[in-house]
């Protein structure tokens, strides 16, 4: 027997997706950039490969970041993916071995059963048939687990699961289909002549005792290859797609491209990577402190592939990356999301064509070009000439005892510096590129660049986190920006700060614009446990939380914000500390209003452990300002 | 109409129905919270932009809702989205987005000349 009729939903399905997934990868290599075509290249003949490999194996198959979170959650995954492909790989070397003839086409490993009925009866094949048993047995379990997560996503340990589109449950019914009818269509074979291993043998047995299994089976088989065959066809147009793309996501990465802050190549591939796990739909405080579960970044990824409106979606969210930190594909979901915000505005837009088979780049229709500045009104810029600049910022401006700290400190540690904004400056420009418009950003910085240049500074100390990821990734400028806690520590470490240890408890919320996005976790840390009692909260590092204030969401309303800021101080102010400490003017004019705890900004806890007496005389500003400045905290 | 010696300037008179309130309408359906604004004016006093110039979004508000968009259209432009002005808002009003979706109705309706 070489060929059924049964097949043939199965074989069309397999080779359209073959090709397709071809004829996709040559379209998104060609409409990669120069330089990230270039990067591919070294990576495929460099070490990106073997790492590649191993992350394929660890990640895509064995699902080690699912199983570290939720082992459950991971299980489920794990049994799925490294089952099908243990099943896939087995099968080929039982057929390649035990068949008819080697280098066998796919069908005739994947319904092996069926064309060697007769097969297992020696002792070595039935060991091999129990391997299979065995593995079929290990995907079903996680089948069932999947299909409870359905119903019920405690169960997995998950408090909510992704809402799928249609389309997305016919292909999720295909492959639920595919294993039972395996199993069914194998025992009921298996039956009929005797075959089989525990699970088809014993399941087969049983059947075939009060049905006419050889018959029944035919129709089983059909329905393995019918379902195997739709899922395939659909593969492309649903969630699925992450099965090949995320192959691709994990060798790019590896190979060094990034998704950059315009859509191509690699953030199509990314988008279409979404497994729809929704990991990060618990993981978003907008979801569990305000109750908004359309936003998370699996909808965002998937209005993006089926070309739904994104505007909303992606402009509400506070940009505190804690999705980020979950995603196990690794997505950059922030820089995609920052993607669609400027797309809102203009920029390159990809459009379905042939009902979603194909996403392509249509022709740009040229963008309304804005003449002239809409900032003419910035003062001329003519700053004092000094090393070191102080930033504070227009949300410090609104917290002065920050401000009114931060120049103790300046004045105590004694270098010569300069208040570049004491009357109120130019915005950093951070606020206007969370909007989405990057060209009126663009136009502060150059004002403040200027401002920077001409002072002749070194170092550029800001008080504001937004303002200093801003500083640090958009300026293109030659001097060293610290935020204030790294000026402390500094400060600190070289001797020029003596501070006192003040005998008080404090916990410390991680501003999400200095930890997540900028990376900056020690100093501010290392500054409070040199003054303080730095108490652990469970939210520390990555895990932080987003005070709810954030510049990041424009459409967010003022009650939602207390209540993501009210979870927050209660998470944070659990054992009573006497300070909740945080680093960012933002996070303590957010979470003041809704705690009894004293909030404080690390400065000002600082500037308040300064040891009086060995106050320096500062020669550029005069001694009478330090100690006003010092009456003041 | 009986003449009293005295009449209204006509650069002073705000017809209601001849203005054009189609863009505080989109403004208002995406951003309800704008109906609580008490034009208090807080949010001209903190304003960064205001520092430099004469930019007011309490002004920029109560012209939205007279309808007299053309003013509104060029000064929108000067505001940088720093978002201090929503924090100090005592009425909750999310006056960012309020730029914001100015700044957007404009870009949607200058195709068909407001």
């Amino acid at each position: 027997m070489q060929f059924d009729p049964f097949e043939l939903p199965f074989d069309i399905g397999l080779y359209f997706i073959l090709l397709f997934v071809v004829a996709r990868s040559v379209i998104w290599f060609r409409q990669l950039s120069r330089p990230d075509k270039l990067r591919l290249q070294r990576g495929f003949f460099g070490r990106a490969f073997g790492q590649s490999i191993r992350e394929i194996f660890l990640e895509s198959l064995i699902h080690r970041k699912i199983l570290k979170k939720n082992p459950r959650l991971g299980y489920m995954h794990m049994s799925l993916a490294f089952g099908w492909f243990l099943l896939i790989l087995f099968g080929t070397i039982e057929a390649d071995i035990f068949g008819k003839s080697h280098l066998n086409p796919p069908s005739r490993a994947i319904f092996f059963r069926f064309f060697n009925p007769d097969h297992g009866k020696t002792f070595f094949e039935s060991g091999y048939a129990f391997l299979m048993d065995l593995i079929l047995a290990f995907i079903l379990s996680g089948l069932i687990l999947a299909i409870i997560k359905r119903f019920s996503s405690r169960v997995v340990g998950m408090k909510k699961t992704t809402r799928l589109k249609i389309l997305d449950r016919v292909a999720l019914t295909a492959l639920w289909l595919i294993f039972p009818s395996r199993l069914i269509a194998e025992s009921l074979t298996s039956g009929a002549y005797g075959t089989g291993s525990f699970l088809t043998g014993s399941l087969g047995s049983v059947l075939a005792s009060f049905l006419p299994a050889k018959e029944v089976a035919y129709p089983f088989w059909w329905l393995y290859s019918l379902s195997l065959g739709t899922f395939f066809i659909l593969l492309p147009l649903t969630r699925y797609m992450h099965i090949p793309t995320e192959l691709f996501v994990i060798f790019m990465r590896n190979s060094g491209i990034r998704t950059g802050d315009r859509a191509g190549t690699f953030s199509e591939v990314e988008v279409h990577s979404c497994s729809s796990c929704g990991m990060c739909i618990d993981q978003c405080q907008l979801n569990f402190s305000a109750g908004i579960n359309t936003i998370q970044a699996t909808y965002l990824m998937k209005a993006v592939r089926n070309n739904y409106e994104t505007r909303d979606i992606a402009y509400n969210c506070l940009m505190c990356g804690r999705c980020d930190e979950v995603c196990p594909v690794g997505i950059e979901i922030s820089p995609i999301r920052m993607i669609e915000r400027r797309n809102a505005e203009t920029g390159i837009k990809y459009t379905n064509i042939w009902k979603g088979y194909f996403r392509t780049r249509p022709m740009q229709p040229a963008t309304m070009q804005i003449n002239g500045t809409s900032y003419d009104f910035f003062p001329a810029a003519e700053p004092e000439k000094s090393d070191v600049l102080y930033f504070a910022g227009c949300m410090t401006h609104l917290t002065p005892t920050i401000k009114n700290a931060m120049t103790t400190i300046l004045d105590t540690s004694g270098v010569k510096w300069s208040f570049i904004d004491e009357n109120g400056g130019v915005c950093c420009g951070r606020p206007l590129m969370l909007a989405g418009q990057d060209k009126e950003a663009r136009e502060l910085i150059n004002y403040n660049s200027q401002l920077i240049w001409k002072s002749g500074a070194h170092t550029l100390v800001t008080s504001c986190p937004i303002c200093y990821k801003v500083f640090r990734e958009s300026y293109y400028l030659d001097v060293e920006v610290l935020h204030h806690t790294q000026f402390i520590k500094k400060c600190i470490d070289d001797h020029s700060l003596k501070l006192n240890f003040m005998h008080r408890n404090v916990t410390y919320h991680t501003p999400c614009e200095l930890g997540r996005n900028s990376g900056v976790y020690d100093e501010p840390k290392a500054v409070l446990r040199h003054v303080a009692n730095l108490e652990i909260t469970g939210y520390d590092d990555e895990k932080s939380l987003c005070c709810g204030g954030s510049l990041g969401n424009i459409m967010l309303s003022q009650t939602n914000r207390r209540k993501i800021a009210s979870d927050v101080t209660r998470a944070l102010t659990k054992n009573n500390p006497d300070y909740l400490a945080t680093a960012c003017p933002l996070c303590k004019k957010t979470l003041a209003p809704v705690t009894d705890t004293r909030v404080a900004d690390i400065a000002e806890i600082v500037a308040a452990a300064i040891v009086r007496p060995q106050v320096k005389k500062n020669t550029f500003r005069g001694s009478s300002k330090i100690r006003e400045s010092a009456e003041v905290v | 109409m009986e003449k009293f010696g005295f009449s209204l300037h006509k650069a002073r008179v705000i017809n209601y129905d001849s203005n054009d309130r189609s863009i505080v309408d989109y403004i208002i359906e995406r951003e309800p919270s704008l109906k609580l604004c008490i034009e208090c004016g807080c949010c001209s006093a903190t304003c960064t932009t205001g520092n430099f110039t004469a930019f007011s979004l309490r002004e920029i508000n109560i012209l939205l809702k007279r309808g007299e968009n053309e003013e509104v259209k060029n000064k929108i432009k000067q505001c940088m989205l720093c978002g201090k002005c929503v924090l100090l808002c005592p009425r909750g009003v999310n006056t960012r987005n309020v730029v914001f979706l100015a700044k957007q109705a404009f870009q949607k309706y200058s195709a068909h000349a407001v």
